[in-house]
């Protein structure tokens, strides 16, 4: 057993080099603080969804027991069925899935088209174009509410979906083309030289040779635009510019549920509506970890 | 300035990667001991375990004959030069040398003290205020040294420190070091691929190979006398020849076609031999112009005109020898025939299977 | 080898500054270009316009000057800045020790890193609901700890009391905000090369000195970008607030955005927004600059 295979070896070397806080080498009392100290986090991260989740199972007398019980003795899936069988509720899964879908498309195209020029040309409006998206990422929602409300409303686009759509797009954009612009540098200009050499034309060059190499980047950019803060969890404009309520989506659905009346707020029907907005994101983010916190960390923080 | 001991040290890798087997080393007080070896053969390894950086998974390592193997880094008194240098990007220089000081508790005149000394030996005074961001890389090992040598440490380790130098700095720095461990009588154990390196500066090699200790001795010795094949061809530059040849009766040799007597000497050694590895080092070939005596024809096939010296490539029964001869021996114009002789004394002979020396 | 490359990379320049790859660059980025500036930019200047008008008639300053006389308004900024002051330190300090837990080795760690994380990826206004229910006073997980716990000896209103209503909202903005500040230490963490650790493990430092002189120092550009972010974002929160206490009770936890939105939608004062907007938006920038200069004075150069 040799170790012929030096460039394996030496990746295994780097393994085990100790790391800051290796904690295999932690002692005793160290050690039981750092477990403590994940399993906290990792509790406080989950309690309020697991919260909603066992909320969600149990019965109506259940749930308004007090003192609270923690397991739902008896599991009960009305809740569910009740939200499920709720024509509106539907609606409003559908609007959301049908704008985030749209959003994601859309900015993944325009970010990969912008992110790739802007990785290998020297243009004029460079600068211009990176001014305009430290704007969008700069500034809060509600900054440009009243303009873009008075501007939705004059193309008649309230309550349309592409009254959402454009502002997503807009906002997801920066993160989008950041991604796509750091992916594109580090794909080598010889290989493009190259197909220019063989004769490519440039939007041939795009199609054929850097879009089948950009699946990676594309498919961690387009998860990071679905759950960030401009596609299915958006909520201001969402409220303010859909009226109608057949056009609602779904965290507005919810909010308003929970809140508008004085009386009896159908909280185990809430539970069950939120999980099940919440639940496939977060298997969502559970499978797809590593994609996603490898896309945002690599590259170093250049402030 | 202190002993090192390294007894049996073994260390693997997720289990089954041998980082180092069985390595023993011993290295006396005010001693300058290279581990020389190829890439990936456990030098930087036993290195880092002397440390403290990683653990042997058997064996023990002693400094002053107390045994370390539990003992953190920090309670090891020693100091590292790694190859980056790891100076501390958001300190200057005054600081990268003091931090360790101040850590070990020194008092602000003691530090002040320690770094007038070492700026004055490796002459960075006027660096003192600058980031390593603006510093050369010659100038950062200066102060990489700097910051080893003010901490007045039992050893001093450094892997591989001039290899992210360029070849000119490199020299300039080698001769550099040698004087500078002279001065500081101290124990040093160095790290390093590069056999010139090893050669010139330490006072004893330990030759490294598959994280087997190969041979350990003066660089004379290891030049002169290597155990095996691969010590003999990784010592000396360009690399030692090497033939294969069969045994035929008692001393004599079959090279191809050419039949060589052997001295007697080796005739016990030999006996349950067929076949012989030959090692000619290139400085023991003479090379000819022209047939003489006892000289062999061969082929020129590529001349390397280094400046000091010119290598010539020769083509003697299919195999490829190299030779060293003078700057100007060989004109410009072509030739194709070369003579050669050899010395029977200075031939090497090495066992087929075990590559030892016989 | 080398020169080649940089002869043929020279050549891509040169072609690059010609006529039809300009041509092509742009028609990559307008589309880009075009939504951003519509949707970014001419809202804002159109705020500005806005603030300056009544009803379409151009008033002057008597927004602004009415902006001042506002009791409502002033109230809000200083909630704001309250809120700011507190959660966003919270979250700093709380995901620099997330990013450190999580930057160690450990099994189970992909898990906790997706949990870690889970916060920022679900939906704000939903979990705010969450939260709602959770810090419900008769049926809420919440009091029911506390009770169990014998930490309070009756149930509190925590939505129905100022100060616990602002501990609530504080606390729903940090749940939700540290996986951003974690995932930039994380990188920032990432940057770190191990053999400084190695060298002053040499040196003898120990953990906490470690931290202190190599970790901490290294960590000031991802710990001044977080800050920054953060300081931005949570000037402008509204969805978790707005679901959780809508700004009450009476107003104690009404936030700037909150204000701005009720003027809008019910109060249907378009220009009256657009002055606060304005005049929060300079107010902002004021405040960004003032972090900006604290903490990139001290910035390292790496």
């Amino acid at each position: 057993m040799s170790i012929k295979n030096a460039p394996a070896y030496r990746q295994s070397n780097k393994k085990y080099r100790l790391a800051p806080l290796d904690s295999k080498h932690l002692t005793g009392l160290a050690r039981i603080f750092f477990c403590l100290a994940i399993i906290s986090m990792v509790v406080f991260n989950l309690a309020p969804f697991l919260w909603q989740f066992f909320s969600s199972l149990k019965n109506s007398k259940e749930l308004y027991l007090v003192p609270v019980t923690y397991i739902p003795a008896k599991v009960s899936l009305t809740a569910y069925e009740k939200v499920i069988s709720n024509p509106l509720f539907l609606r409003y899964f559908l609007n959301s899935v049908i704008v985030s879908i749209f959003t994601t498309f859309v900015t993944l195209s325009l970010a990969s088209f912008a992110g790739y020029a802007l990785s290998r040309l020297k243009l004029k409006f460079k600068t211009a174009l990176q001014f305009l998206l430290l704007l969008a990422c700069l500034f809060p929602q509600i900054i440009f509410l009243v303009p873009l409300y008075e501007l939705m409303a004059r193309f008649s686009l309230i309550s349309k979906p592409l009254a959402l759509v454009l502002p997503y797009v807009t906002f997801s954009l920066p993160l989008a083309i950041w991604m796509m612009t750091r992916f594109f540098l580090t794909i080598p200009k010889e290989i493009e030289e190259q197909a220019m050499v063989d004769g490519f034309k440039r939007l041939a060059i795009l199609r054929k040779i850097i879009l089948p190499l950009s699946w990676p980047a594309l498919a961690t950019t387009a998860i990071l635009i679905f759950i960030g803060p401009f596609a299915w969890n958006e909520f201001l404009f969402s409220l303010s510019f859909m009226i109608k309520d057949t056009s609602k989506t779904v965290p507005v659905g919810i909010a308003l549920l929970s809140g508008t009346s004085m009386y009896e707020i159908p909280w185990s029907q809430i539970c069950a509506a939120c999980v099940l907005t919440t639940l496939p994101l977060v298997l969502f983010v559970i499978i797809f970890e590593r994609k996603i916190i490898e896309g945002l960390t690599r590259g170093a923080v250049k402030g | 300035m202190a002993e090192v001991r390294l007894e049996n040290i073994t260390k693997l890798f997720g289990g089954h990667i041998i980082g180092l087997k069985d390595f023993s080393l011993q290295v006396k007080n005010g001693e300058f001991v290279t581990i020389l070896g190829p890439s990936g053969s456990g030098k930087s390894t036993a290195l880092r375990i002397i440390a403290g950086l990683e653990h042997p998974d058997k064996g023990n390592i002693f400094i002053d004959e107390v045994n370390v193997n539990k003992h953190l880094p920090q309670e090891r008194d020693v100091a590292f030069v790694f190859q980056s240098y790891a100076l501390y990007p958001h300190m200057d220089v005054y600081e990268n040398i003091a931090v360790g000081l101040r850590i070990k508790g020194c008092c602000k005149a003691e530090i002040q003290k320690r770094v007038q000394e070492v700026t004055g030996l490796l002459e960075i005074g006027k660096l003192l205020k600058r980031k390593p961001k603006a510093l050369s890389g010659g100038q950062r090992q200066r102060v990489a040294l700097a910051r080893a040598i003010a901490k007045r440490p039992k050893v001093f380790l450094l892997d591989e420190p001039l290899s992210n130098l360029d070849a000119s700095l490199r020299e300039r720095m080698r001769t550099e070091l040698k004087m500078l461990f002279n001065k500081l009588k101290a124990t040093v154990i160095y790290v390093t691929h590069d056999q010139t390196e090893a050669m010139s500066l330490s006072d004893k090699i330990a030759l490294i190979n598959n994280g087997m200790l190969k041979q350990v001795g003066l660089p004379d010795e290891l030049y002169y006398q290597p155990k095996d094949l691969f010590v003999a061809s990784f010592l000396g530059s360009p690399p030692i020849n090497t033939l294969e040849a069969d045994i035929i009766g008692e001393n004599a040799l079959m090279c191809g076609k050419i039949c060589l007597n052997i001295s007697s000497d080796y005739r016990l050694k030999l006996k349950n031999k067929n076949k012989v590895i030959l090692g000619l080092r290139p400085e023991d070939i003479k090379v000819y112009l022209e047939p003489k005596e006892n000289t062999y024809l061969a082929q020129l096939i590529l001349i390397e005109r280094i400046g000091k010296y010119t290598i010539l490539s020769l083509n003697w029964q299919g195999q490829i020898l190299k030779a060293i001869t003078e700057r100007d021996f060989i004109g410009q114009h072509k030739r194709d025939s070369i003579w050669f002789q050899f010395d029977m004394n200075k031939l090497y002979l090495f066992d087929k299977e075990t590559l030892n020396t016989i | 080898m080398k020169k080649e490359g940089r002869y043929i990379s020279r050549t891509l320049e040169n072609m690059s500054k010609n006529l039809s790859e300009q041509r092509f660059g742009l028609f990559l980025i307008l589309p880009s270009f075009f939504i951003l500036a519509l949707i970014a930019l001419y809202p804002i200047l159109r705020n500005l316009v806005l603030s300056f008008m009544e009803q379409g008639r151009f008033v002057g300053f008597s927004n602004f000057s009415a902006l001042f006389q506002d009791e409502r308004f002033r109230s809000v900024l200083i909630n704001t800045a309250i809120f700011c002051l507190i959660s966003v330190p919270l979250e700093l300090i709380l995901g620099l020790t997330f990013a450190l837990v999580l930057h160690q080795k450990f099994f189970g760690r992909g898990f906790a890193r997706a949990v870690s994380f889970l916060p920022w990826a679900l939906p704000t206004a939903v979990m705010a609901v969450a939260w709602k229910w959770i810090f419900n006073d008769t049926y809420g997980v919440f009091n029911d700890i506390l009770l169990r716990l014998h930490l309070i000896k009756e149930p509190l209103a925590w939505l129905g009391r100022p100060n616990l209503a602002f501990f609530c909202i504080v606390l729903a903005e940090v749940w939700k905000c540290t996986p951003f500040v974690t995932v930039i230490i994380l990188a920032g963490l990432q940057t770190i090369p191990l053999e400084l650790y190695e060298a002053i493990r040499v040196d003898g430092a120990n953990s906490w000195q470690r931290f202190r002189l190599i970790t901490l120092p290294l960590l000031k550009p991802a710990i001044l970008v977080a800050l920054i972010f953060r300081s931005i974002q949570a000037f402008g929160v509204f969805d978790s607030i707005w679901v959780l206490t809508g700004g009450g009770p009476g107003g104690s936890t009404e936030p700037i955005s909150l204000y701005i939105y009720d003027t809008v939608f019910r109060y249907l004062k378009f220009n009256y927004a657009a002055s606060m907007v304005c005049f929060s938006f300079i107010f902002f920038l004021l405040f960004i600059l003032i972090i900006y200069l604290t903490f990139s004075r001290r910035q390292i150069e790496y």
